[in-house]
């Protein structure tokens, strides 16, 4: 399969609709399974792991769906195409950087995707744009359901579903909400909400989940526990705190807003000129600078840009986006030009294909 | 020597590898080591990252975790240790005793409440015939019954494809 057609679009789950979405960017559900007949993954041979990717792959394809799957072995996929799935957010690092049959099998309009080998046999996940743990839990629900039928899937009546790791066992559901909280960060408070968070069981990461860095100021907030609670309650859980976290993120902009409006108005619209005129940028000072801008947009003080197209730029000007719509590598500096280029263009009104993204840097 | 965390004498040596240049020394009797052993790694060094864990032990008897072998994949529970991942679902059986306690220290809970397969039975049955089968497997190969070997494999091969 090419990847390039994708490069120019974004998942469904970043279109900047559904509730709450000037702050909550995206829901996901994400569930593992292993099959009840295999070792797990990293204990699995060469040769078994062929087969249980065959048995899933097989499975995957029989299963009823509005929107079928389609399946992408990672084992014959280059570096830049693994690399550029995981700043999608369809496939995680760990099943990028695997080795042995693996891959992932996922809805063109990318709100489900099924990773195969990666530590669990499957790890299935939903996205949603917007809050939507509802909806979000009854389309994982479902797929699982149909999965079953045709899975003899590994699970203990005292353990629940069995996981390789486990602090996935039980359910093997992890929830996760994605919000955007600039103003929490900048007025220094953000620390305090998560610590209150962690204190009944949550867990808060950054962007592209375990170990990575807060960046553009997303952060994920999840269940840390799946033993001992069923999904509606874990997801209870969660639907419960997101308005307060919500709350306070708007307090602390109004708060903002209130005490220093004409120096909040000047660091943006200074944000959205750097973005518009610099002829290099790396990818922190990107994200640094679009989430002041998206916090511009959702204030009401900069409308020359929509949501969706800001959600856009976030993951276009990952480096393996920019390199996948400049149609060939670049190294790191080529990225930064390539990067304050494509924003520039962007930022005048025009489409991601019109960018003239791959003119060559050093002209 | 002393157990560092009773008076008794201390028979394990656990040798802490914590970074590049820092290990940490820590003595202690067996039934504190057997404690100290089954917390999960992360919770001892405050990383995530697995670590390897040399166990010098006096002349003591082996430890119990360090011998435990799980029939159907192999895995020592000292594996699990180093690595943070266990072998198959058979381990959650093997390890019952061990990871009880860890599930309590993770989850605050130790039983499941939530979604059940609607074919568990079924589930259930063919995951204790594949342990079955495999220790049997691994028993007949040890005793270099080779006919009844290759029976037991295409026994188990059959439910793994079905």
């Amino acid at each position: 399969m090419n990847l390039d057609f994708l490069a120019a679009g974004s998942g469904g789950w970043l279109s900047g609709a559904g509730p709450d979405s000037d702050i909550v960017v995206s829901t996901r559900i994400r569930l593992a399974r292993n099959l009840a007949t295999f070792p797990f993954s990293s204990r699995a041979s060469s040769h078994q792991k062929a087969e249980i990717e065959q048995i899933l792959r097989d499975r995957l394809g029989q299963i009823e769906l509005k929107t079928p799957l389609e399946y992408l072995p990672l084992a014959g996929l280059g570096p830049l195409d693994r690399q550029f799935l995981v700043e999608r957010q369809l496939i995680s690092r760990e099943l990028a950087g695997g080795e042995g049959a693996r891959g992932v099998a996922f809805a063109p309009d990318e709100s489900v995707s099924v990773m195969v080998n990666e530590e669990d046999h499957l790890r299935m996940q939903v996205m949603r744009s917007g809050l939507a743990l509802e909806s979000a839990w009854e389309c994982m629900d479902d797929l699982d359901n149909r999965l079953e039928r045709r899975i003899a899937y590994a699970f203990h009546e005292e353990f629940g579903y069995l996981t390789a790791c486990p602090t996935n066992v039980g359910t093997g559901m992890r929830a996760s909400i994605m919000l955007h909280l600039p103003a929490l960060e900048y007025t220094r408070q953000s620390e305090q909400v998560f610590r209150a968070l962690q204190k009944i069981h949550l867990e808060v990461r950054g962007l592209y989940g375990e170990g990575s860095r807060a960046s553009g100021h997303f952060y994920q907030i999840s269940n840390q526990v799946t033993l001992g609670k069923n999904e509606e309650s874990i997801l209870k859980d969660i639907q419960g705190v997101i308005p307060a976290v919500i709350r306070y993120e708007k307090d602390a902009r109004e708060a903002w807003s209130r005490s220093d409006k004409v120096a909040l108005n000047e660091r943006i619209r200074r944000a959205l000129e750097t973005l518009r005129t610099a002829t290099m940028m790396t990818s922190e000072e990107a994200m640094e600078l679009l989430s002041l801008v998206r916090l511009g947009v959702t204030m009401g003080l900069v409308d020359e840009l929509t949501l969706p197209v800001l959600n856009q730029l976030f993951i276009h000007t990952q480096p393996a986006h920019l390199q996948k719509l400049a149609g060939r590598a670049l190294d790191s500096e080529q990225r930064n030009a390539a990067r304050a280029r494509y924003l520039q263009a962007r930022l005048e009104g025009k489409g991601p294909e019109a960018t003239g993204i791959d003119s060559d840097s050093t002209a | 020597m002393k157990c560092q965390r009773c008076t008794r004498q201390a028979t394990h040596h656990i040798t802490e590898i914590l970074g590049d240049d820092s290990i940490e020394q820590i003595h202690l009797c067996p039934s504190c080591a057997d404690s100290y052993l089954k917390l999960p790694i992360a919770a001892k060094t405050g990383t995530g990252e697995p670590k390897v864990v040399e166990e010098n032990q006096g002349a003591a008897e082996e430890g119990p975790l360090v011998a435990k072998q799980c029939p159907s994949c192999g895995l020592r529970f000292v594996d699990y240790r180093n690595t943070s991942r266990l072998g198959c679902p058979q381990d959650y059986i093997e390890f019952r005793d061990e990871l009880v306690p860890l599930l309590e220290s993770i989850h605050g809970e130790r039983c499941h409440v939530g979604k059940v397969p609607s074919r568990l039975e079924e589930n259930q049955r063919l995951q204790a015939e594949l342990a079955k089968l495999r220790k049997d497997l691994a028993k007949a190969i040890s005793t270099e019954k080779y006919e009844d070997a290759a029976r037991l494999r295409d026994a188990i091969r059959k439910i793994e494809m079905a």
